[in-house]
């Protein structure tokens, strides 16, 4: 059976490594914490005993071979699925009794692997849904065009104007998102992430079909986001280049078991990381 | 604002608005001044009527993204209530355009709750599943009316099903006959208060679309998953569109009723469903002023293929054909979009001509 563990049922485990957390953060609550989280499809355990801690501001990686259980941990937790076993700490506050809505303003944040934009509306509407909860006015309102009705719209576009500066995207504003060049539709998508407010931004391969100017590009930005919002960043990437560069504390998933954790360096070092990657060297 | 920032759908929604306003004032001078056919004069109920149906479906079906085939259910909810409101207050209240208000918002009140109601099961399924619930549901509306029994006397409304047990004090009246329907009704419905009803709806949808909630219906439709992701809640406001949707219909049906001197359950059939699906289809999804047209054009049809008597479905059948299939074809939307682009050419020169004349003045 399903079993969620609660906080005090759960045995404590050695907490995992917060060498990785950066110096500045360990002094606060981290933004996220997992402990033993773990999820079974019927006999197949997809995730097992992932222990993560990521701090207030730190951008975060979470590496792995295809098909290790990257995405199924964002799913996880964004409870896209609920977790078998396990707990989720957002801010110190336990998530099991949470949906992808209440996990959403909560603070978590995410872009998608295969780009899920909504492509019929305008880039301005894309971005202005991602602050659908920081907007107040109800459905009433709406039709009957309230002086709250304008107001809230005219801060809302003016806010969305504001984060598609980041990405130079104002121009694009009136576009379909659908008609938008693909390294565009990915950027859109970040910013309609940040435009719900989160604590921790969750992106998933960023730079995938990206070239590596744009990678590039999209690496400063990262690191502005983090400045500008003072958030946290949880990324699962194939681009090494990228990785190793912008990231903190690196998490090796293999198998949906963590191989490895540590700064960039080490991960680079670790024996089982290579392995996973490249494959065990023959026995002469 | 300057003429540059009305954006596209703001441009949309005024022509719409325009265009049901000019076919208004066009239809009514004629209608006044008995220059229409009594053939189209009759018509023009019915008609809003059926444009209010199709605009509400296209906001379940082009907005919300979801296929409802028991539309004509909600529209005979619409009109046995708004009949009963009608007849009810046929003594306390004098006035019949007033009756006939307080009628189409009685039906769209009781449309909406069978909404909500239906809505509880049916918007957790997706898809065709839902399709195939609706059209359940639609189904057991037309049975629950055929065999309603309601009556009204000193004591207050009666109401029995299968059999009449109501027993109604002398003087009382029995006001839905079970299979019968309701007969004798007033016709109060006009052709102003349908033209209302259209303007009203639509300012409904179009202020809804351009508002934080109509974008999280349109955001359902889109991307169900990013939706919930940002924050959106997927019952919440399906529940919205749909029960929206509803309550349009139960004010088209009371309008609808209110034209006729009878009411039957067998009016509002699944056949009907399926016409409002038509029109939205052939309309385009989305697309209100579409739907509106498209409503007004397969309404009039089969009354003007009277002339081929016993082939008059088979001809309405064979035009419907021949438009969808013109409708999708690239080659006649290229030529219309040529045809409309050489419009506006014609139009900018024009303007240009008459601004560069000012300028050298």
């Amino acid at each position: 059976m399903a079993k969620i563990f609660s906080k005090n049922e759960s045995p404590l485990v050695p907490m995992p490594s917060e060498a990785y957390i950066p110096q500045r953060d360990l002094n606060k609550t981290p933004v996220l914490e997992c402990r033993r989280l773990g999820i079974n499809f019927g006999g197949l355990v997809a995730v097992d005993d992932f222990n993560l801690i990521i701090g207030r501001t730190e951008i975060a990686g979470l590496i792995g071979p295809n098909g290790a259980g990257k995405t199924t941990v964002f799913n996880l937790l964004t409870k896209v699925y609920q977790p078998t076993k396990g707990t989720i700490l957002l801010n110190g506050q336990d998530t099991h009794d949470m949906n992808t809505v209440q996990v959403c303003k909560a603070g978590i944040a995410r872009t998608f692997q295969n780009i899920r934009l909504f492509n019929n509306l305008s880039v301005e509407d894309n971005v202005k849904l991602g602050m659908h909860n920081s907007i107040q006015y109800g459905m009433v309102r709406g039709i009957f065009r309230l002086p709250s009705y304008w107001r809230q719209e005219k801060s809302a576009h003016e806010r969305a104007m504001e984060l598609l500066s980041i990405f130079n995207m104002e121009d694009m504003a009136n576009t379909k998102a659908g008609s938008l060049p693909y390294g565009a539709q990915r950027r859109l998508e970040i910013v309609r992430a940040l435009a719900t407010n989160p604590c921790l931004l969750l992106l998933d391969e960023p730079a995938a079909g990206m070239n590596p100017s744009e990678t590039a590009e999209l690496m400063e930005n990262i690191v502005k986001i983090r400045d500008t919002f003072q958030i946290a960043i949880l990324l699962i990437e194939h681009d090494m280049n990228l990785v190793m560069n912008i990231c903190e504390g690196i998490c090796v998933l293999n198998f949906g078991r963590i191989i490895a954790k540590g700064s960039p360096e080490d991960i680079q070092a670790n024996p089982a990381v290579i392995e996973a990657y490249l494959g065990k060297k023959k026995e002469a | 604002m300057t003429v540059k920032r009305i954006s596209k759908n703001t441009r949309t929604t005024f022509i719409t608005y325009g265009f049901v306003a000019a076919a208004f004032a066009v239809l009514q001078v004629l209608n006044s001044s008995g220059d229409l056919s009594p053939l189209l004069s009759g018509m023009l109920i019915p008609i809003c009527a059926w444009v209010v149906m199709a605009i509400s479906l296209n906001l379940t079906v082009g907005i919300l993204g979801e296929l409802s085939l028991g539309h004509a259910g909600f529209m005979s909810v619409g009109a046995f209530m708004g009949t009963t409101a009608a007849i009810a207050l046929q003594r306390s209240v004098e006035s019949a355009p007033l009756r006939l208000a307080i009628a189409i918002v009685v039906g769209a009140v009781f449309a909406a709750i069978v909404g909500f109601l239906i809505g509880i099961p049916v918007l957790r399924l997706n898809g065709d599943y839902l399709a195939i619930v609706t059209l359940a549901f639609g189904e057991i509306i037309k049975s629950i009316f055929t065999n309603l029994y309601v009556g009204i006397d000193e004591r207050g409304f009666h109401m029995s099903l299968l059999k009449d047990r109501t027993d109604l004090l002398p003087g009382g009246k029995l006001i839905i006959a079970g299979p019968m329907g309701i007969g004798g009704v007033e016709r109060i419905s006009t052709f102003i208060a349908g033209f209302v009803l259209i303007m009203i709806c639509l300012i409904v949808i179009f202020n809804l679309v351009n508002s934080r909630a109509g974008r999280a219906i349109m955001a359902l439709r889109d991307n169900r998953i990013a939706a919930e992701s940002v924050g959106i809640s997927v019952t919440k406001y399906k529940m919205m569109a749909f029960v929206t949707s509803a309550a349009m219909a139960g004010g088209a049906g009371a309008l609808f009723a209110l034209n006729y001197s009878t009411v039957v359950a067998n009016k509002f059939d699944f056949n009907n469903s399926i016409l409002v699906l038509v029109f939205v289809v052939l309309g385009g999804l989305g697309n209100m002023l579409g739907s509106i047209i498209a409503a007004a054009a397969l309404t009039i049809l089969p009354e003007a293929l009277r002339q081929f008597a016993d082939y008059r479905m088979l001809v309405y059948a064979i035009v419907l054909i021949l438009v969808m299939l013109g409708t999708n074809n690239p080659q006649i939307k290229n030529a219309f979009a040529t045809c409309f682009d050489w419009l506006k050419g014609v139009f900018r020169k024009q303007s240009a001509k008459v601004s560069g004349e000012r300028k050298e003045v």
